[in-house]
């Protein structure tokens, strides 16, 4: 491997295309953790057994892909990736039981607020559920497409 | 270096407009609760409450209290104190918020032996059993009988009152008075009328003297 195409993965080439859609993984992360910290915090709405879940794969991300941003180091999309891919499968199973097409005694929901709850939703309109899989999928999304660009330019460089 | 910033300043961004939430929010749901109050002042005492201190204070704590929660015990020795040290110018009036299971069995159990004059013994004692008995993934209150059994009950009579309508209409009336007032948290104080907001010891003492001084020194 040579000391070009090495640079060019850790993201240090000049042209750092994945940048951007890195950022925007990042920006995604850091505003699902903020909403999420809102409604918890400041509207006082107790997280349920799965939103603790989702928390626990959302906020990391922040961190680890923060780090990467600072350092232009694309491979912190390979650290973020598993964490937005557990995120994802938690979203999406709690909008099943919150649309009631997994029955909730499956969910391990103890006392406190429950996961199928009506309260589970911002504005009384949109499910806290589906905000999470949009944002795990949009991180899932722009994750892909910086690892791509990453390596296309890799490439182009090796060329 | 360029793009450094631009994580900077995006986290100052998000930073400043969750501080700019967190006031909108808080000023509005103030406002609501003032709201409430407002249109709901009926709803502060009722004549069936019971009432610690000089009846005819000027200054009146409301307390809506759950007997199973934990920062309701912390603060009853408190709120008494204070009413104990304000020579009759503090009373405390108890209204029940049954926000856990099993506290609307506790709450009757102490209006039943209200109705034999024992009410704060029966209130002190539940509050000091509370770790026995209101345990909240296994509340026991019938054990509350044994627990304040020697406080000098008549337990036979209690028992039959504590299942009463007379009791069960108070507890009805109370919770509603919560959900109007929009106390969802125990213990929710209001001095005055004036719910307590910011949520402490300390801000409680502040808003009773803000409340003592309205009404002016003797």
């Amino acid at each position: 491997m040579s000391e070009e195409r090495a640079a060019a993965l850790n993201g240090k080439g000049r042209n750092a295309m994945f940048w951007t859609p890195l950022f925007l993984a990042w920006l995604i992360a850091l505003l699902a953790t903020s909403g999420a910290l809102f409604l918890g915090e400041v509207m006082g709405k107790t997280p349920c057994m799965l939103c603790w879940y989702q928390r626990i794969a959302m906020f990391p991300l922040v961190l680890v892909l923060g780090v990467g941003l600072f350092t232009s180091d694309v491979r912190s999309a390979r650290y973020a990736l598993p964490l937005a891919g557990v995120g994802w499968g938690v979203a999406a199973y709690h909008l099943l039981v919150f649309w009631g097409v997994v029955s909730e005694r499956l969910v391990p929901c103890g006392q406190g607020s429950s996961c199928a709850d009506a309260d589970v939703q911002v504005a009384g309109v949109v499910p806290i559920p589906l905000l999470s899989l949009a944002a795990f999928t949009g991180i899932l999304v722009a994750l892909c497409v910086a690892r791509g660009m990453a390596r296309g330019s890799a490439r182009g460089e090796e060329a | 270096m360029n793009k450094k910033w631009i994580v900077l300043g995006t986290v100052v961004a998000v930073v400043v407009a969750f501080a700019a939430g967190v006031t909108v929010f808080t000023s509005r749901s103030n406002q609501e609760v003032k709201q409430a109050v407002q249109t709901n002042s009926d709803a502060l005492v009722r004549p069936h409450s019971p009432i610690f201190g000089n009846p005819a204070a000027r200054v009146t704590i409301v307390e809506f209290l759950d007997p199973s929660c934990e920062t309701c015990r912390a603060f009853y020795p408190i709120v008494k104190r204070m009413v104990n040290a304000s020579f009759g110018q503090v009373r405390l009036v108890v209204r029940y918020a049954p926000l856990h299971q099993g506290s609307d069995t506790a709450v009757k159990i102490l209006e039943a032996a209200r109705l034999q004059g024992k009410y704060w013994e029966a209130l002190e004692r539940a509050m000091a059993t509370q770790p026995q008995w209101a345990a909240h993934d296994r509340p026991q209150p019938e054990i509350l009988w044994d627990l304040i059994g020697d406080i000098g009950l008549d337990t036979a009579k209690a028992k039959a009152d504590a299942n009463g309508p007379a009791i069960d209409q108070l507890l009805r009336q109370d919770v509603a008075d919560m959900q109007a007032l929009k106390v969802n948290r125990t213990p929710g104080f209001f001095v005055n009328g004036t719910p307590l907001r910011e949520f402490g010891e300390a801000q409680l003492k502040a808003l009773v003297d803000q409340e003592m001084k309205k009404v002016g020194s003797p």
